[in-house]
């Protein structure tokens, strides 16, 4: 007792100033999850006004849900999809970028604008280019003479579709933190190398790609959760559909809250989620973290 | 396009403002009032010897969500109708709040209901009915309208009213409300050699032009199916048997072998006939088509006719969705509801507010303005409506058709039964599922979701 209120006191000068920035987390981050795990556990619905204590049964529930189940392969195979080419790409418009930057910035602007475009937007956007006959897609598969194909309309390409649209407008923003990984990076090393007479390819294997290693950690975990947490688009484009095809977690989240008013579920889901995202993080921190920081 | 709109915002705000100058003089007092309740008791406000029964009204302000669905400048419509309200009951000050979407709409009262902070008076889509009963959030109007003259109801067409009603009583007033009609295009039906003046009016005969009209280029027919495939579902149910749902709100019928046939008729227009596209055609997109001459009739709210009416640069003609055993249509669209857990003098005065928002004139202009059919009767009589009418027939289609319109679906639970029927008829319509097994799946989807009301 004695030693913690010793600690205590050492630490008031930490602590005070962590106050505001504690106060807001608790407020909107820690007890909303109380107030989520403890609904997630009660029967909340259009048919129970008055919330029930129903245990874990939505969670039971949840596993027999078909339409659960599609959110979560369709979540896994657009972060899949997504997530390592969106990266990978990032990291190569970064290199140009890089090297652009005594020239012009004219490539860095046009690699990062998909990025300042609002999400809402952007679905607007492609909702024209995928539009069936006159959407700027078809159109030019027309000229090519491949027939027409209607991208949103089938359930075997809404997620590609959908991919896509999210590597485009997701791989400028990676590349910001790319390019400043970059920076980082001491030029001497690129100056011995050169002087050793090493390939680009080379210099890019041993030096640039393992010294990025830590930003690498950093974005993956970026693109990772934003694979799961934006869905924006979803609301302009298909509304999750055909048949929940397209749909993803947090769109499911939604419906179940504000269209199905099932809070029990609703904040079940909520919590799955929670876990999901705690679960990258956790992995990325945890296990990856100590391979590649070179000290 | 975006322009022309444009201009026309101008114009219309113009207008407007011009209106409410001329209303000014007469406003000029108004402002006032809501400012100083004290005013009520100084004698040059009311005679100081008014009976106790008469004593001045108090003041109220009423809170009033509204959404917006279709094109145009509504909202400067919705607030100088709020203003005109004002001037004539001084007492009562009405602060419209846009709502966005009907969606966005009913998520905002519902958190206010659930926040213990409700509007007063919203627009909802009226099949939010049982939703809103469950929730406890509105008020029976049966009171009020009682204390009407006369039977005021009478004057609602009974097809919009089929979704404001329940077990005997009466839960919201229709505003802006629509059916679903065929929209065809008039050139490309001479081009196929078919007479322009006369729409298909059997299933086979649709099926039919629409074979002649299907070139390469253009579908022969369009009917949307992301957000709404229920609701268009609901044409082919009724044109070929019954509605979908008891009168109650309680059980659905949806894999009735009536249903299996017309949800083939639905989906073998794109798989076999191919006069249609395949997959899920959007439900913004189609009426683009229409403009555009990508197909050449297409299935569609009436609310898009002034849409259509202002862009298609070329003649077209609206009418009855093609019969089977019958001709049918579900209706949709808002209505008024009065929230719950208000004061009493807030529930009189949104009374009020909605009495004078569906007032015959008012009825026939909103309509006029929007392409939403005009909810009384009465409004059919008016000289504006007379008058728009003669020069613009298709007006009054939407109208007619009411005489065979039912009640658009609507159930206890209706997110998910709905939302359970909406995903099946897109599995069917992508191919992904036969008619008779998805109806079979959507039923029981529904009827777990339908379970707790059936205790």
């Amino acid at each position: 007792m004695g030693r913690l209120r010793m600690r205590w006191k050492t630490n008031a000068f930490a602590w005070l100033l962590l106050l505001p920035s504690l106060v807001f987390l608790f407020l909107f981050t820690f007890y909303p999850i109380a107030k989520t795990i403890r609904l997630s556990l009660y029967e909340a619905d259009l048919a129970t006004p008055v919330p029930m204590f129903a245990g874990v049964d939505n969670y039971v529930r949840m596993l027999g849900d078909e339409v659960f189940a599609k959110v979560m392969v369709n979540n896994a195979l657009f972060a899949l999809g997504v997530v390592p080419t969106s990266i990978a790409l990032a990291l190569l418009m970064a290199i140009f970028a890089n090297k652009a930057i005594r020239g012009t910035s004219f490539m860095r602007t046009a690699f990062f604008y998909p990025t300042l475009i609002p999400m809402i937007a952007v679905a607007n956007i492609w909702l024209f280019i995928y539009t069936p006959k006159y959407g700027l897609l078809d159109r030019a598969m027309q000229s090519l003479n491949v027939g027409e194909i209607n991208w949103l309309g089938s359930p075997d390409y809404v997620m590609w579709a959908m991919i896509f649209m999210m590597i485009w407008k997701e791989a400028g923003y990676l590349m910001i933190f790319y390019l400043a990984g970059m920076q980082n990076i001491p030029p001497d090393l690129y100056e011995s190398a050169q002087m050793d007479g090493v390939s680009s390819w080379t210099i890019f294997r041993k030096i640039t790609f393992p010294l990025l290693m830590p930003t690498t950690l950093f974005v993956s975990i970026i693109a990772l959760t934003n694979a799961f947490k934006l869905v924006d688009h979803l609301f302009v484009m298909t509304k999750g559909g055909p048949n929940n095809a397209s749909s993803l977690l947090l769109y499911y989240i939604y419906e179940t809250a504000f269209s199905f008013w099932d809070q029990g579920m609703a904040s079940a889901l909520t919590l799955v989620m929670i876990v999901v995202l705690l679960l990258f993080a956790a992995l990325n921190f945890f296990g990856l973290d100590k391979k590649i920081h070179y000290h | 396009m975006s322009a022309k709109k444009l201009i026309q915002g101008i114009a219309f705000t113009t207008a407007f403002m011009t209106l409410a100058a001329c209303g000014n003089s007469a406003n000029e007092s108004s402002p006032s009032v809501p400012a100083s309740p004290s005013e009520q008791a100084s004698p040059s406000s009311e005679p100081a010897q008014a009976s106790p029964s008469e004593e001045p009204k108090e003041n109220v302000e009423l809170t009033f969500y509204y959404p917006i669905a279709v094109g145009g400048p509504l909202t400067a419509t919705i607030e100088g109708m709020a203003k005109e309200f004002t001037q004539l009951h001084p007492h009562i000050t009405v602060k419209p709040v846009y709502t966005g979407s009907y969606a966005d709409t009913t998520v905002k009262a519902q958190a206010g209901v659930q926040s213990k902070n409700p509007p007063d008076v919203a627009v909802l889509l009226s099949t939010e009915l049982y939703s809103l009963l469950d929730m406890d959030a509105i008020l029976p109007l049966d009171d009020f309208i009682a204390k009407e003259s006369g039977d005021y109801l009478s004057d609602f067409y009974p097809a919009f009213m089929a979704n404001s009603q329940t077990e005997g009583h009466t839960y919201s007033i229709p505003f802006q409300r629509s059916t679903i009609v065929l929209y065809y295009n008039k050139e490309l039906f001479k081009a196929a050699g078919l007479d322009p003046e006369k729409a298909p009016q059997t299933w086979e005969e649709m099926r039919d032009y629409a074979k002649k009209l299907t070139k390469d280029g253009t579908w022969g027919l369009e009917i949307p199916v992301s957000g709404f495939a229920y609701w268009m579902f609901q044409t082919f149910a009724l044109q070929n048997g019954d509605n979908l749902m008891s009168p109650d709100g309680k059980k659905v019928m949806f894999d009735t072998p009536e249903n299996v046939e017309a949800l083939q008729f639905w989906s073998d227009l794109a798989m076999k006939d191919k006069v249609m596209p395949q997959g899920v055609t959007e439900w913004g997109t189609v009426p683009s088509d229409f403009i555009e001459g990508k197909t050449a009739m297409m299935y569609h709210t009436t609310g898009n006719l002034s849409n259509v009416k202002n862009n298609a640069k070329f003649d077209f003609g609206v009418s009855f969705l093609p019969q089977n055993k019958s001709y049918g249509s579900p209706t949709g669209g808002g209505n008024f509801y009065i929230f719950k857990g208000i004061d009493e003098k807030k529930q009189e005065a949104a009374w009020e507010f909605i009495k004078f928002m569906t007032e015959t004139e008012r009825a026939a202009q909103w309509s006029i303005d929007t392409g939403y059919v005009a909810v009384k009767k009465s409004a059919y009589e008016t000289e504006r409506m007379k008058s728009y009418a003669a020069d613009f027939s298709p007006a009054l289609v939407a109208r007619d058709q009411l005489e065979y319109a039912a009640a658009e679906l609507s159930t206890h639970n209706n997110g998910k039964v709905s939302k359970a029927l909406s995903d099946q008829l897109q599995a069917v319509l992508t191919g992904t599922a036969q008619p008779a097994e998805a109806l079979k799946k959507a039923q029981e989807e529904a009827d777990k979701a339908l379970a707790p009301f059936n205790k």
